[in-house]
Order: C-alpha cells, then sequence, then structure tokens
C-alpha cells in the first residue's frame, strides 16, 4: 500500500526525507539523553598524549601534548625527575583532540633520562618518559640538507643498486622468473609484516588521540584500495612496465614510512649515524631494486619491446618512485612529524604492499595452475633475505 | 645558644594565662580562628565558585592593563590583587607597580585577607616576578610555574598566617583552682588548591590544613568539643598521656564519631612538649593524608623562655590517592608557599620552631636550616637540648623543638634534606631583618 507511494516518489525527494528521519531522530536522541541517563559518577577521564619532545639547549624540553580523552585537561604544574619547573603553555584547559605546547625550564644533560610528570587540575600524573636526551636537531636548511642526503643514501641509491641485476635476472628462463617473482613476493611480505608490526606499536604508543592502531589500519586500508581503484589509470604501453611500476609505488610508500622512522630516530638521539647503518640500509634497500625490477622480466616479450630492453630514464623514474620518498620520510621524521603521522603513512605503506602482492601473486602460478617448490623456495628465500639484511639495521 | 631561664617568660603565656579571676570570659582568649573556621566551614562546599579568579579574568585584567597603559587606578588595581600572596618584592621590578605601591605593598604584606577585589592573582608571566624572591628556575631551583600562587582566600587558609597562630582556646577555671581550656573543632572537607592550578579534596579539622594548633600549660584539664560536619565518620587521636576512652580511636571508649554527631574529649594536659592530633578512623593513612592533623603543644608549667614561636607542620598531598607517595610536599599546607613570601624574624632574636612531622606515605622527613645552627629538643619533653644541629630527621609523628637566633641579616633557605621532597615543594626562607 505504501509501497506504490514511495515508489513514486522521486529519489532525491526519498534521500532527502530519509536524511532528515535520521537526523530528527538523532536530535530527540542527544535531547532525551541527557536528561534520562545519569550523570558519570567518576572523576573526569584524563589522557594526554605527549606526541613530540623537542629538547633544546640551553636547558629547555618542549613537549607537545595532545588530549587523547574524552575531558579537557589542564596542567597545572609540571615536574621532571621530581622536581617542579617552570613551565608555560598550556595554562589553559586543553580541549578534546586539541594539542598544546609545553616549554619546561629544565637543566637537563645529554644522554641522560628523564621522566616527566604532569601534574593536573585534579591532581592526577601523566608520565612521559624521555629514555635517553639528546639535542633536538635544528632544523635550518643546512642541517635539512643533511638529512635529506641520508635520504638519498639509504633510500634512492640502493633501490638504484638493486636495479641493476636486471641484465642478469633478464637471462632467466620461465621457471627462474618466476621464482625470481616469488623472491620478491617474499621481500615485500616480510615488508608488510615488519612495517605492521611498527606501525601497531607506534599507533598504540603515542597515537591515542587519533584511534592508535585503527589508524594505522586506516592507512592500509585507504592505500589498498586507492591502488586497486587507479592502477589501470596508469599510463603504460606494457603490462611489465605498470606492475613494475606498481611495485615502485608499493615500495615508495613503504620507504616512506621506513623514511620518517629513521628521520625521528635521528631527531630523538637515539639513532648512531655511521657507515654501518648505511650500508646495512643500503643492502636491505637493494633487494628493494630487484623486487623493482623483476616484473620487467618475468612477463614474456611484448611486441613493442621485443629486444626487451628498457631505457634507462625509465630505470631512473623507478628508482625515484621507489626510494625518493625515504629522502620525504627522513626529513619530515626529522622535523615535524608525530607519531600519529608515523602510524598512519605506516599504515598507507603496508596497504600499498598488500596491493602490490595481490598483483604479482598471480604471475607465481605454474601455466597449468598451482605453486610450485621453486616458487615457495622463492617465497622463502625473499623472507629471509629480508630479514637478514634487515639485522644489519639496528633502527 | 641555649637560652637562659633567667629570660622572661613570653607575654603569650601570661597574656593567656587564667589564673586571674577575670578570665574565663567566653571568647576572651579567642583569636578569631574558631570563629572563622566554623563560618568557614558551614559554607566550605561551595566556597571558590564565586570569589575565586580564574586564569580568564586574570588575562582580562592584564589585557586591560596592556589597553590603558599608565593608568594609575589600574596600577592600584594590580597591586591591590597581589597584596596578600604575592611577596613584597615580587613586583619591585613591575612596571605596573609603582614605587608608592610598593611601599603600601610592605605594610600588609602578611594580611590574610586585605579584602577587595580579588587576592592571590597569579601573574603568568616570568618578567613579573623579581629575582630578588629567590624563587629561580632552571638551574636557580624547583618552583611552580613562574608567578603563580594558590589563592589563600579561597582556601581559606594562609601558610604565613598559620605559622604563629596559637589557639589558647577558651579558659575557665576549675573549682579546684585549675584552669578548664576548651575548644570547639569541626571535622569538615573542603577543596584546596594545594598547587597554583591544582585543587586536592581535603578532609580538614576547622577548615584548614594543618588543622588548628591547640595551645595549652602543662596540668590544665581540657575539654575539646569535636563535631563531625562531614560526610565521614572521624575521631580526633591526641598524642599525650589520657584514659582509654578519651584516646580517640574506633571500638574505644566512644569509637567513631558519626557523620553529624559530636562528642568531648576531655583529659589532663600531660606531659608538657610537642604533639600532635590527628584523626585515627580507617582507612588511617587516608584519613591522614588528607588533612586531618594538627599540632598540639602543652607547654611547661614554667613556660619557655621569650622567643618568636612558629608551628611548621611537615606533611605531603598524594594527589593521585594510590597510597604510593606523594605529589607534594610542605610545611602548614602549601609547597614553596615560603619561598613566595619568606618568614621574617628578627636578627639576634630567638626563634622556636614546634616541628612536626605528620608526612604519609613516605617513612622520613627532615629538617635543615641554612647559615646557622639550632638546638633540637626531641617531642619537647626536657628543657635540655639533646642536640646542636642544623639538620633533623623524623619518622611519621616525630616532633621537636628547634630553637635558634640568626646572628646575620639576609635569606636563609629552610627545606627538607630529602632534597626531592624540597624540589617538591618542602622548601622555604627565612628572612632575617634588623
Amino acid at each position: 500500500m505504501a509501497e506504490p507511494l514511495l515508489s513514486r516518489v522521486p529519489r532525491s525527494a526519498l534521500a532527502a526525507g530519509i536524511v532528515a528521519l535520521i537526523a530528527t531522530g538523532l536530535a530527540v536522541l542527544a535531547a532525551l539523553a541527557g536528561s534520562v541517563l545519569p550523570d558519570r559518577t567518576g572523576p573526569p577521564v584524563e589522557s594526554l598524549v605527549v606526541e613530540r619532545t623537542v629538547l633544546s639547549a640551553p636547558g629547555t624540553i618542549e613537549l607537545v601534548v595532545r588530549n587523547a580523552g574524552p575531558d579537557p585537561v589542564t596542567v597545572a604544574q609540571v615536574s621532571v625527575n621530581d622536581a617542579f619547573v617552570a613551565v608555560t603553555g598550556g595554562e589553559q584547559p586543553i580541549g578534546r583532540l586539541a594539542s598544546e605546547t609545553l616549554r619546561l625550564d629544565y637543566p637537563w644533560e645529554n644522554g641522560l633520562p628523564y621522566t616527566v610528570s604532569l601534574l593536573t587540575s585534579t591532581g592526577a600524573v601523566i608520565e612521559h618518559a624521555i629514555p635517553m636526551a639528546a639535542a633536538t636537531p635544528a632544523a635550518t636548511s643546512a642541517s635539512l640538507l643533511q638529512v635529506a642526503l641520508l635520504g638519498v643514501m639509504i633510500g634512492v641509491v640502493p633501490v638504484l643498486l638493486g636495479m641493476t641485476t636486471l641484465p642478469l635476472l633478464r637471462r632467466a628462463g620461465p621457471t627462474a622468473s618466476r621464482v625470481l617473482m616469488a623472491l620478491t613476493v617474499g621481500l615485500l611480505a616480510f615488508l608488510a609484516v615488519d612495517a605492521g608490526i611498527e606501525g601497531l606499536e607506534v599507533g598504540a604508543a603515542g597515537a591515542a588521540a587519533f584511534g592508535g592502531s585503527m589508524l594505522f589500519v586506516l592507512g592500509a586500508a585507504l592505500a589498498f584500495l586507492l591502488l586497486a581503484g587507479t592502477q589501470r589509470l596508469i599510463p603504460d604501453t606494457t603490462r611489465a612496465g605498470r606492475v613494475a611500476l606498481l611495485v615502485a609505488i608499493g615500495i615508495g610508500v613503504h620507504n616512506l614510512g621506513e623514511g620518517l622512522a629513521v628521520g625521528s630516530a635521528l631527531a630523538v638521539g637515539e639513532l648512531a649515524l655511521g657507515t654501518s647503518l648505511v650500508v646495512g640500509f643500503a643492502l636491505h634497500n637493494t633487494t628493494e631494486g630487484m623486487a623493482v625490477v623483476a616484473p620487467l622480466t618475468a612477463l614474456p616479450p611484448v611486441p613493442a619491446q621485443p629486444d626487451r630492453t628498457v631505457r634507462p630514464g625509465r630505470l631512473l623514474l623507478l628508482a625515484i618512485v621507489a626510494g625518493g620518498p625515504a629522502v620525504v620520510g627522513t626529513v619530515l621524521g626529522a622535523t615535524l612529524t608525530t607519531e600519529s603521522h608515523a602510524t598512519f603513512l605506516l599504515g598507507l605503506g603496508v596497504g600499498a604492499i598488500v596491493q602490490v602482492i595481490v598483483l604479482l601473486v598471480p604471475q607465481l602460478r605454474r601455466p597449468e595452475g598451482g605453486l610450485d617448490l621453486p616458487v615457495a623456495a622463492g617465497l622463502g628465500a625473499g623472507v629471509v633475505l629480508m630479514y637478514v639484511t634487515g639485522l644489519l639495521v639496528a633502527a | 645558644m641555649t637560652p637562659g631561664l633567667e629570660e622572661p617568660i613570653p607575654p603569650e603565656t601570661e597574656l593567656h594565662d587564667d589564673t586571674s579571676p577575670f578570665n574565663g570570659t567566653l571568647g576572651d582568649n579567642f583569636d578569631g580562628n574558631l570563629d572563622g573556621s566554623l563560618d568557614g566551614d558551614a559554607d566550605g562546599h561551595v566556597d571558590g565558585q564565586g570569589t575565586r579568579r580564574g586564569p580568564t579574568s586574570r588575562r582580562a585584567v592584564l589585557a586591560g592593563a596592556a589597553g590603558a597603559a599608565g593608568a594609575a587606578g589600574l596600577g592600584a588595581l594590580l597591586l591591590r590583587s597581589a597584596i596578600g600572596d604575592a611577596p613584597v618584592s615580587a613586583f619591585a621590578t613591575s612596571g605596573a607597580a609603582h614605587p608608592a605601591g610598593h611601599a603600601a605593598v610592605s605594610g600588609a604584606g602578611r594580611a590574610l585577607d586585605p579584602g577587595g577585589a580579588g587576592t592571590a592573582t597569579p601573574v603568568p608571566d616570568a618578567r613579573m616576578l623579581s629575582p630578588a624572591t629567590g624563587h629561580g628556575a632552571g638551574v636557580n631551583g624547583a618552583t611552580f610555574r613562574t608567578g603563580q600562587v594558590v589563592d589563600h582566600r579561597a582556601n581559606g587558609f594562609d601558610p604565613t598566617a598559620v605559622l604563629r597562630d596559637f589557639d589558647w582556646g577558651t579558659t575557665s577555671r576549675l573549682s579546684d583552682g585549675r584552669t578548664l581550656r576548651e575548644w570547639d573543632v569541626v571535622a569538615g572537607e573542603r577543596e584546596i588548591e594545594v598547587a597554583p592550578g591544582l585543587r586536592f579534596p581535603a578532609w580538614t579539622f576547622n577548615a584548614r590544613v594543618p588543622g588548628p594548633t591547640l595551645r595549652c600549660r602543662e596540668g590544665d584539664r581540657l575539654r575539646v568539643r569535636f563535631v563531625n560536619a562531614s560526610p565521614h565518620q572521624h575521631t580526633m587521636h591526641f598524642h599525650g598521656i589520657h584514659p582509654a576512652e578519651m584516646d580517640g580511636v574506633p571500638m574505644v571508649g566512644r569509637g567513631t564519631i558519626a557523620p553529624g554527631e559530636e562528642f568531648v574529649y576531655e583529659f589532663d594536659a600531660e606531659p608538657f612538649g610537642l604533639h600532635l592530633y590527628h584523626c585515627h578512623v580507617g582507612p588511617l593513612a587516608e584519613h591522614i593524608s588528607r588533612g586531618m592533623y594538627g599540632t598540639f603543644i602543652i607547654d611547661p608549667a614554667q613556660g619557655r623562655p621569650r622567643a618568636d614561636e612558629m608551628v611548621m607542620v611537615q606533611h605531603g598531598w598524594n594527589t593521585t590517592f594510590d597510597g604510593q607517595g606523594n605529589q607534594l610536599y610542605a610545611v602548614n599546607g602549601i609547597p614553596f608557599h615560603y619561598m613566595h613570601e619568606p618568614i621574617r624574624v628578627k636578627r639576634g632574636e630567638l626563634v622556636r620552631i614546634h616541628l612536626v612531622n605528620i608526612l604519609e606515605y613516605d617513612p622520613i622527613n627532615s629538617f635543615h636550616v641554612h647559615g646557622n645552627f639550632f638546638d633540637y629538643y626531641p617531642t619537647g619533653t626536657r628543657l635540655e637540648p639533646s642536640e646542636y644541629t642544623d639538620t633533623i630527621v623524623q619518622g611519621q609523628g616525630q616532633r621537636g623543638i628547634c630553637e635558634m637566633r640568626f646572628p646575620h641579616v639576609g635569606r636563609y633557605m629552610f627545606h627538607a634534606h630529602k632534597t626531592e621532597f624540597a624540589d617538591l615543594g618542602w622548601m622555604g626562607f627565612f628572612e632575617v631583618v634588623d
């Protein structure tokens, strides 16, 4: 009876009506809930997350705090290692999700641990540990250039080096090609799991205001869907080239997160710069270069490229796509990034890699279907290779 | 250094002695504290709403100051709001405080309640605080947010006043010729700003922490009417010699005093010395750490040498209620208070400190004075000092009398030589003047 009536209503009007109904329902609910339900019986829930710590000489500690709880928080007083300190900032209540910079006047010493206790207006204590004090590098153009150079050394150069395996890879037969692809998938799978663990950890530790680990899941889902929805738009004449570019993009987004981790570790003085770090990352990321060029060999020859040659310009582009984000990441990590950013970016990287894995897995199958031992060995080798080279990097 | 007994009996003891037939009139010996406290307790739960000026209005005042720079009336307003809390020298370098105003503040610097629009207005501007206050930051030592102090008026008590506030009670004469000394003590609950911007739900005797310093003379008959105007059960447990039913512990005699009920603790004042009282209801640690303690002084019959007398009750505030230590340490209620308002004493004059430790959750406390040594009388029960020292350690419930004279003028720190406590609020200054 109502059905014919509703079916005659224009669709836009129907949508507007339903939206209005829901909005009215919510408004009534909001009005009623306040008067019907009892007030909270407990004290205010106070939660502050320290998103960034900046130690600057002489004797200043800056904390960027964000309210991750439901109630406003007022930082009444602050003590460092059980001594009250002069502090500016945060005199007013900090609202939900709002952030504030607290500037503490404290003569900290290089290399020592500190515990900062934020005493709120209700007497609650929110503690923040500084495991090892080190001067935060000032973001001058010269120092940023150095950080960027580090990004090039651990991101772009190793990927380029890995790409030089292309001539060798091209000589491989069909089975060897599949093994190489399997190796690539193994490498990517390791990266995805590794970054996944880190992303969840970082999210749980410092990104509570914006959902913590869920921020990681959000980033992963968005990156996966974005690549899945747009990969057909990538302009390329060959399927092999497109796959290689997608692998490069996936690795690139991953390297953005990796660069962030390196940059922020650098900023808090946790990272010992030097030859071992650079060489470790280089070995680790050289394998990523192999992964990028592997698709170029694994596919059957296409008519447009009978000699299966690839122009150097294309290789350079792929290297920049895959390794360049490491440069951006290290600079961001050393300057502005918070744990929330890092969590989200790590999520993006994992989502992108998973999408690339989904893309590559069909190519591991034998022509008659199914996986075989060499492919399984290749997958395992990829994981082990990443694990072993990862051990070289203590970051 | 040991004060000779030939020195004159302090006028306080003379004045409040009740051998005179004229004594015994109600209110004769009141110092006003009790009245005020009772009033304060009655409306204790709604205090601070209207009178306490928040940071917003503070900013508004400062913004107004910027807009109308140079207006003399405004300068006066700022000054008036500073009286009572800010140290005299705090505004010496301030552009808003002109010399005339400075002089005016000097006279009223100790006033508990100067009246006027507002008191205890913290000034959120580091430049407003003179280095002469000695309350530094960074390498200059621990401090709250620079320039901030608590609102003593809203709190209902000021540690500067508490320091020399001895409550001698109301006296009358018994038929046997002895002195009957009576007090009303009311248990209540009130929020206290224990650090600038931090309010603590305290349990109090007479609406202050520490509770009133009850002072009497050896041999007096004491009658303490205890009224429980709080929602929790409490008692008053006195240290001293008394019958079991007057001990103020649960299940003995009257036991706990329920909300709305009252009880009269009556016993003889013995032995002379420096004692204390506190609530003894369980959980004991919480009832004490919430603020239910005070000093109980029994003077020896012959009195003590005349001196500038003061009470220092060492305690802490466990604002997280975790029972794992304290977030704030203090003497007489408010951490760092005597850094902002140094204790003024005269050069060469005998200073007598009634030092009590009621600190909960930490095993020991200590007292150290700079640039001087003192005679120490443990528990004040002997007239001969046990030690000549500059540092003394007390466990919870321990107390002793420190007597000293400052030979030089200037500022001398005193603080817990458990320096962690000092950095968390238990420090202050003597200001020795001629």
